[in-house]
């Protein structure tokens, strides 16, 4: 286009006034990264969660444990190809807010159930040779900033004592939307303390479509002992968790549009402020042979550019907050999806095309003498 | 040098010498005065004629404190203002100088009486006594009527009237007018000369101002005139 | 003298429509502040209300919450005798507690939660004396009786007077409304803390925690120096209020931190507001200030001018927000406190400190997006800002 040089111009002259209107733009679409994140953050168990995988819990309570000897006969139950068994553990380390998820698992079936959670293979092999190993999540291991060789103590909440752990590996998510906040270690380190009980069960099906059946064949197998089971899909298992936070969530995400609504409104005015202070000059294009079209086409593609500037360093910025405020909370993944982004961004194009549409079309309408006059 | 009147030096009001303007523009400078030396007396009534870019505006601004220049000295009733830093400029105008602009840039948002009131808020008047000025002051340029209405409600000539009342209710030892008429009607432009003319002849005031109307230049006692930066012949008029 | 507030005041209302935008910005940030910090405050409030200075919890040593603690009847025994604790008529003014929990539906979203059940001594309304029997009567011990919290007869279905419950492997009866004063306790049930244990068939005469009376607030330390010295206990012993501020404190946080990061997000985009339409005031009337300092107005009188406007716009803002956040106060809702699995009932608590702080706050934008344009205006030289038109 020969008249980029025109709309460089332009921008680059008034200097506080483009920096003004990129900056709330880059506002706008900050936050609006930041809502997208925080919802998938709740919503992340339904979300991240895998049809192939059940949650098998104490009938009575989560916080009741079952015993250990469920694990070989759910691993007997047709259908089921893995399955692990994790303990919570709760400790603290160093500090009571230095809060992320502990679990005292079987490290061959962590493996076999979950793999979505990536380990290289020398990190694993020394990770199940020491009892006293560990593994952290990499959001985790870099709040904390430990290394692999590392030794962590970390005091016991419902077990006294302080235990320590060599962490022998840091794991990755396969996608971005695995949650890296966890610290497992080997069950076989304290099974003496947890006295034979284990806190949950996660089973891997052979064929996600066998569900139903599966579900229903495990708390029928416990039905009537002392252990009752009770066993849901992992979307409904996380699902629950983020039920909990009910009006939490509905509360944010209306703050949250309000707030992205107002702020798109700033930036729009901003542009259209701008724009009126300009009508003097657009009359002068105008004057020197400008059609009115050409003119309008100049000042909206110099807004675009300007919307779709500020949107791009709010993403941009929102990704990067997403990345250290990840793991800031046990169980919560900050991730962008980019679909959702593209919406945020044609919100903001479109703010930008309305913002100097108005008074652009205004301008256009006032005839030149007038406009000269009017300054 | 000029002295402008030709009068007695102990009647000398405003004494400039040697002053020089420049402006950098691009990579020129530009030499808007220079080495341009003038005295007026008290009770003078001067007009500063040229073409535009001669430098008439920058010499008004100069010995108004809007400006300093860039070489030379100007001293008013004795104060050397050349020698005044920026503050101390401020409260000097505030004391001694009243401006009267082509525009006559009245605030829009505020009545005829409030705009008049502006500058006896920085003396140490009270409520009362800035009442009396300012009641004092807009008789004197015939608006008493017109106190509380805006600057929007008045025509060109009124508004410059108010100005001019402005300029005058703190009784300034000088009173700058830059075109004062230019932007009026001939028949308001010639009340408000009327109106300076009375200012001096009648109370005494020292009038500066720079017209490009021939007819406005007639009413003052002496015509300067400038081109490129300096001053070129004294048409001087009986007094 | 400075240039007349009537300047300034005029001076907003004559460029009302770019003003409004920044005041609907700062109305924006400031509303989401007070709203998010009346969340975390009414939270916090709830748990902390449930406290009482002149009670202690013992727990075991290392737990971090009562549902990691446990405690024998033997060490119960021990500790009731030890020195610091109240006595009633009936002896030493303790309750040894069993939390559990159980899942009700939710009447408003038919959903399901969990709620704390606690199993409590007798004599546990003598302990906790803000908690009294609101409606019906207290259970009788021995007996599967549920005394239900007053939040949990209002929003839990089937849990009034007279109902009958099954959880546990058990059926209850309920037999009366607590009402706990908006603390905690108002979301829970409570019943025989013996009957809880036999009904979930749990190990007999084994608690999780012990809470006291103390004689008086001081008596604490003492108690604490004799508990954690006896060798025949491994115990820990803490103020009840300092336990249930700890207990908040990850929710807390969480909603602390959110709304304060929102609020500042948008109070970023509010200053940009604010500063744009100041920068544009300052742009549309730098002949105005032009002249005023051609009068002999100082360069500070057109600062203090230009950030007093700024100021009025943020301070109705301001304004505008808390009073768009304020019908909020005493909203109740529900949330999980992940320190206990359970749910908490709890209102939204606007407070006058909170509206002062969405003041500040908006004052502190104010200046930030006043203060670099007022400068400008300040700096422009008078000779060429009174030639432009």
């Amino acid at each position: 286009m020969k008249y980029l040089r025109l709309i460089w111009v332009n921008l680059a002259r008034k200097k506080i006034r483009t920096a003004l209107t990129v900056g709330s733009f880059a506002v706008a679409l900050f936050l609006f990264g930041l809502l997208i994140a925080i919802r998938g953050a709740m919503n992340h168990g339904e979300e991240a969660a895998r049809a192939d995988r059940l949650v098998v819990i104490n009938r009575a309570s989560i916080t009741r444990m079952l015993p250990i000897s469920h694990n070989e006969r759910l691993a007997r139950i047709p259908g089921v190809k893995a399955v692990v068994h994790a303990t919570w553990f709760g400790g603290v380390y160093k500090d009571e807010r230095n809060s992320f998820p502990q679990y005292a698992v079987d490290p061959e079936g962590l493996r076999a159930v979950y793999p979505d959670y990536l380990v290289p293979e020398a990190q694993w092999s020394e990770f199940i040779r020491d009892r006293q190993g560990c593994i952290a999540g990499e959001v985790t291991a870099r709040r904390f900033g430990w290394k692999v060789g590392d030794r962590i103590a970390i005091k016991g909440s419902y077990m006294t004592g302080v235990f320590e752990f060599n962490l022998r590996a840091i794991y990755t998510g396969a996608r971005s939307d695995v949650d890296t906040t966890h610290f497992w270690f080997n069950y076989a380190y304290l099974a003496e303390r947890y006295k034979g009980r284990v806190g949950w069960y996660v089973v891997r099906l052979a064929d996600p479509g066998d569900a139903e059946r599966v579900i229903t064949t495990i708390d029928e197998e416990f039905a009537n002992s002392a252990w009752e089971t009770k066993t849901q899909t992992e979307g409904e298992f996380g699902n629950y968790f983020a039920k909990q936070l009910g009006d939490i969530e509905l509360l944010v995400l209306a703050i949250g549009s309000v707030v992205f609504s107002t702020l798109l409104l700033v930036s729009g005015n901003t542009m259209a402020i701008a724009l009126r202070e300009r009508t003097g000059e657009i009359a002068v294009l105008k004057a020197v042979g400008f059609r009115d079209g050409q003119v309008l086409r100049l000042v909206l593609a110099e807004s675009l550019v300007m919307a779709a500037a500020g949107g791009a360093v709010g993403i941009v910025a929102a990704k990067a907050a997403c990345a250290s405020l990840s793991g800031l909370f046990p169980g919560m993944v900050l991730y962008l999806p980019s679909g959702e982004l593209a919406v945020g961004m044609v919100f903001a194009l479109g703010i930008g095309l309305l913002g100097a549409g108005f008074p652009a079309h205004a301008a256009m309408r006032l005839r030149v003498a007038d406009a000269l006059g009017r300054v | 040098m000029v002295n402008a009147n030709g009068a007695p030096n102990g009647k000398c009001l405003i004494r400039a010498r040697n002053l020089d303007k420049s402006y950098q523009r691009g990579g020129e400078q530009l030499h808007v005065l220079q080495g341009l030396s003038l005295d007026v007396d008290r009770g003078g009534f001067l007009a500063f004629m040229g073409p535009s870019g001669s430098g008439k505006t920058t010499l008004l601004n100069l010995l108004g404190g809007l400006d300093v220049p860039t070489s030379g000295s100007i001293s008013v009733a004795g104060d050397e203002i050349t020698a005044m830093g920026r503050s101390q400029l401020t409260a000097w105008r505030a004391r001694h100088v009243g401006f009267v602009f082509q525009m006559y840039n009245l605030i829009p948002v505020l009545t005829a009486y409030q705009n008049v009131e502006l500058p006896l808020l920085l003396t140490s008047l009270g409520r009362s006594g800035r009442r009396e000025h300012v009641e004092t002051a807009l008789e004197l340029v015939g608006l008493p009527d017109r106190m509380n209405h805006y600057p929007r409600q008045l025509s060109g000539g009124q508004e410059q009237r108010v100005a001019i009342a402005r300029a005058i209710v703190a009784d300034p030892t000088l009173l700058l007018c830059d075109e004062p008429t230019g932007d009026l009607d001939r028949r308001s432009a010639d009340e408000v000369m009327q109106l300076l003319g009375r200012l001096v002849d009648e109370h005494g005031k020292t009038i500066l101002m720079v017209t490009h109307d021939p007819r406005a230049a007639e009413r003052a006692r002496t015509t300067l005139h400038l081109e490129k930066g300096t001053l070129v012949e004294a048409g001087r008029r009986a007094a | 003298m400075a240039i007349p507030f009537v300047y300034s005041l005029r001076s907003v209302r004559q460029r009302y429509a770019s003003g409004a935008v920044a005041v609907l910005g700062i109305a924006g940030a400031v509303g989401v502040f007070v709203a998010m910090l009346a969340l975390a405050r009414g939270f916090s409030s709830t748990l902390t209300a449930s406290a009482s200075d002149a009670n202690a919890i013992v727990l075991r040593a290392g737990a971090t919450s009562e549902i990691y603690s446990s405690l024998s009847l033997e060490q119960v025994r021990i500790i009731q005798d030890a020195p610091g604790i109240a006595r009633g008529k009936d002896g030493p003014l303790v309750s040894a507690e069993v939390v559990e929990l159980a899942t009700f539906s939710l009447k408003k979203r038919g959903t399901d939660a969990n709620l704390q059940v606690r199993g409590v001594s007798a004599r546990t309304l003598e302990v906790r004396e803000h908690v009294r029997v609101a409606r019906g009567r207290f259970f009788r011990p021995g007996l599967a009786e549920l005394v239900v919290g007053s939040s949990v007869a209002k929003n839990y279905a089937g849990l009034d007077i007279g109902d009958t419950v099954k959880f546990g492997g058990g059926t209850w009866q309920v037999v009366g409304i607590l009402d706990a004063g908006g603390s905690v306790f108002d979301s829970e049930l409570w019943c025989d803390a013996t009957v809880l244990n036999q009904v979930y068939k749990r190990p007999e005469n084994l608690f999780e925690s012990l809470t006291v009376r103390l004689r008086s607030p001081a008596d604490l330390q003492k108690l604490r120096d004799t508990l954690t010295s006896d060798p025949r206990l491994t115990v820990t012993v803490e103020r009840e209020r300092d336990y249930y501020e700890k207990t908040s404190g990850t929710l807390t946080a969480l909603l602390r931190t959110l709304g304060l990061l929102v609020a500042a997000v948008m109070g970023i985009g509010a200053v940009l507001a604010a500063l744009n339409t100041m920068y544009s005031a300052v742009a549309a009337r730098s002949r105005e200030v032009a002249t005023l300092r051609a009068l002999g107005f100082g360069a500070a009188s057109v600062v203090i001018c230009f950030v007093f406007e700024a100021l009025l716009i943020a301070a109705s803002g301001g304004f505008l927000g808390c009073a768009a956040a304020l019908p909020i106060n005493g909203y109740t809702t529900e949330v999980m406190n992940w320190a206990t699995v359970s749910h908490v009932a709890f209102a939204f608590r606007v407070t006058p400190g909170l509206i002062g702080a969405g003041i500040a706050f908006a004052l502190v934008m104010g200046l930030l997006g006043g203060v670099p344009p007022a400068l400008r205006a300040a700096r422009r030289p008078v000779a060429t800002a009174l030639r432009e038109l």
